[in-house]
């Protein structure tokens, strides 16, 4: 049964899209434009040297950004180095190597990692992974390593390492499914082909596979840094909470957005607020930078794959 | 679709209408509510007060949201909530910034139990002023340190014979902004000029040393995980965690255990009008060192019909209460204590 009326519906139905579209990006420049303001007494307290500076003593209110973009950068960094290679491992064997009846359960629970919270997986940090990494991994490397910094100072656990490596779990899921569906992406025939010429399984993923997947692996990377760089409550539980900048993957750290989550509830000072919301800018700049680049690098990919 | 179901579907949606607006009317009429919010430390004590005295009287509605000290007041100040709470009385910056004066309403005794994992121990561990600012300075680094082998000389043995990685003192400190924080610190400012003049007293400080954890729980978690560490809890916590409690010399020159009569020993009789006491560092015999009152916060231009709901409650958690503490290892109100703030209270509604 048609309506009588459905051009009116199709002329709501057509704003309501439009303002849902515009919507989002309203908000967003709201929250720029506030998160902005708010945080403006701190860099004309500090200017630019806020986001050099090393110290942050709340008592003293002498704030300074770096140590915190020090923290989420490196941790998240190293997430990366973790996470990146096991998940492209995990999407060409879900997709090229497995067995139908292999794939889709391996598929499923890499799938089913990215529905845990990240309080589950802080916790499972906390009492299961640091004890581990201090007792067996840590004190191991220092063995082997201890002369890099990257290995030095005492295994206590809690730290820089221990956050790097609950981010490359939460962020292996969705890495490797964004992985699969640019492998997916890829025609057959580009396969058979190079089994045709006489290539091996191995030369075949090279040079068919990964080589022309090479931007969509880049922007599902891209993806998997946003989500590092954003996690607050795992991080804030294993990684020590301590405003230093230390080469040591050992030594305690503090990220931006776990800094926020720890200290914006009790911040009372105007300063204080004020400095706790330009750390939030900060994040911002670099969340926004980095999906930016995400999206670019797909867009291009897709022009490149399918021409348009 | 027939008509027969446009009529269904229409009717159906007619019917939950009316039901959502019935059940608004209902809900406004009946009920007076009332939003407290701030201090996390006195949260299960309140909402177990909250429950019970809503079970006698079932036309009241009281929301409490543990958001931290800081936060309450802060919500205070904006008139957002209608009641807040905090472990620290407000500063007097904070008080110049209310609209009208915030009247602070000591509501029960917290305490505040060094806690430390040293794998084989057998008995409580003790420690002087001088020892415990300096292992929170960094300046005492491990457990066998001639210092604390002199103040313990019958864990000498024990102390000296750990395995070498659990020799390490680890210190773990709050890494949110907290009362529990800004109560310890004081309490390391008082009794050590050192700790006073690099590190100071706050709800977050720069701390020289350790591990920060996010909450009591957190600190909590990391004790326990942490062979070697040592940090600072709410009595509660220790507890219901089975952590170990260390003993410390208060200004009597005694070395007290975080008992709850040591803890009542602590609490003076003669509280000044404000109710704006320390309880730190107490001079008298037996005395735990570090207490401190939990209050509430009532902005005292509250309307009065709201006035009129809150005002019986907080007289009923002072006096009936008041018996829930222990139960949840919260130290109650000394009689003197909770029947001055009960005037306070009529006062308030005489205004």
């Amino acid at each position: 049964m048609k309506k009588p009326s459905g051009h009116h519906f199709d002329q709501i139905f057509f704003y309501f899209l439009r303002l849902s579209g515009w919507s989002l990006v309203i908000v967003l420049l709201f929250m720029m434009g506030s998160i902005f303001w708010m945080s403006l007494p701190t860099f004309k307290n500090s200017g630019l040297g806020f986001f050099v500076s090393q110290n942050w003593d709340v008592f003293k209110e002498d704030f300074g950004a770096w140590p915190f973009i020090y923290g989420t950068v490196v941790s998240s960094f190293v997430s990366l180095l973790l996470a990146v290679p096991v998940s492209i491992g995990v999407a060409l064997f879900i997709n090229e190597l497995a067995p139908r009846w292999i794939a889709k359960p391996i598929g499923f629970f890499v799938e089913m990692l990215a529905a845990i919270p990240s309080i589950v997986f802080g916790l499972w940090g906390l009492y299961v992974l640091v004890p581990f990494l201090r007792d067996y991994v840590q004190p191991g490397l220092s063995l082997v390593f201890g002369w890099l910094p990257f290995f030095s100072g005492p295994p206590i656990g809690v730290g820089m390492m221990a956050a790097s490596v609950v981010l490359a779990i939460m962020i292996t899921p969705t890495i490797s499914s964004i992985c699969r569906e640019v492998f997916a992406s890829i025609p057959h025939s580009t396969r058979e082909a190079a089994l045709g010429l006489g290539a091996t399984r191995w030369e075949c993923l090279k040079l068919a596979v990964l080589k022309s997947s090479f931007p969509g692996i880049l922007g599902a990377t891209l993806l998997g840094l946003g989500r590092a760089l954003g996690e607050t409550m795992a991080v804030t539980m294993v990684i020590g909470n301590v405003a230093q900048v230390k080469a040591s993957l050992f030594a305690p750290a503090q990220t931006m957005a776990s800094l926020l989550a720890n200290e914006y509830a009790e911040a009372n000072s105007d300063a204080h607020l004020s400095a706790l919301t330009a750390i939030g800018l900060c994040l911002f700049i670099i969340a926004i930078i980095m999906s930016l680049l995400a999206q670019l690098v797909v867009d291009r990919f897709h022009k490149k794959v399918h021409g348009r | 679709m027939t008509f027969n179901m446009i009529f269904r579907q229409q009717w159906v949606a007619f019917v939950t209408l009316a039901a959502v607006l019935l059940s608004f009317s209902v809900g406004a009429g009946a009920k007076s509510t009332l939003t407290g919010a701030g201090a996390s430390f006195p949260y299960p004590l309140y909402s177990k007060w909250i429950s019970e005295y809503q079970k006698t009287n079932t036309g009241v509605a009281i929301n409490y949201q543990s958001i931290g000290s800081g936060a309450g007041v802060r919500q205070v100040l904006q008139g957002t909530v209608d009641f807040g709470a905090s472990d620290s009385p407000m500063t007097s910056e904070e008080h110049q910034k209310a609209k009208a004066p915030v009247v602070q309403l000591p509501m029960t005794i917290g305490a505040i139990v060094v806690s430390y994992n040293i794998p084989g121990l057998t008995q409580e561990l003790s420690l002087d002023q001088e020892l415990l600012s300096e292992i929170f300075l960094g300046t005492i680094t491990k457990w066998d340190d001639p210092k604390i082998l002199a103040i313990n000389p019958d864990l000498k043995l024990e102390l000296t014979s750990l395995k070498k990685r659990h020799k390490f003192i680890s210190t773990v400190h709050r890494s949110d902004g907290s009362g529990t924080t800004a109560v310890f610190t004081n309490y390391l400012s008082d009794i050590s000029e050192n700790w006073k003049a690099k590190v100071g007293a706050a709800k977050s400080v720069k701390w020289p040393v350790g591990l920060g954890a996010k909450g009591n729980e957190g600190v909590t978690g990391m004790i326990k995980n942490t062979p070697g560490s040592i940090g600072y809890v709410e009595l509660t916590y220790a507890l219901t965690n089975n952590l170990k409690k260390a003993k410390l010399k208060n200004k009597a020159g005694e070395f007290v255990s975080p008992e709850i009569v040591n803890i009542q020993k602590a609490v003076s009789e003669n509280i000044p009008d404000d109710f704006i006491l320390s309880l730190l560092n107490s001079e008298k015999e037996g005395a735990y060192p570090i207490v401190a009152f939990t209050y509430l916060l009532v902005p005292s231009d509250m309307p009065t019909g709201k006035l009129s709901v809150l005002a019986p409650f907080i007289k009923w958690s002072l006096e009936e209460g008041q018996g829930l503490s222990k139960q949840l290892h919260y130290v109650p109100l000394p009689t003197s204590i909770s029947e001055k703030v009960v005037n306070k209270v009529s006062e308030l509604q005489q205004l």
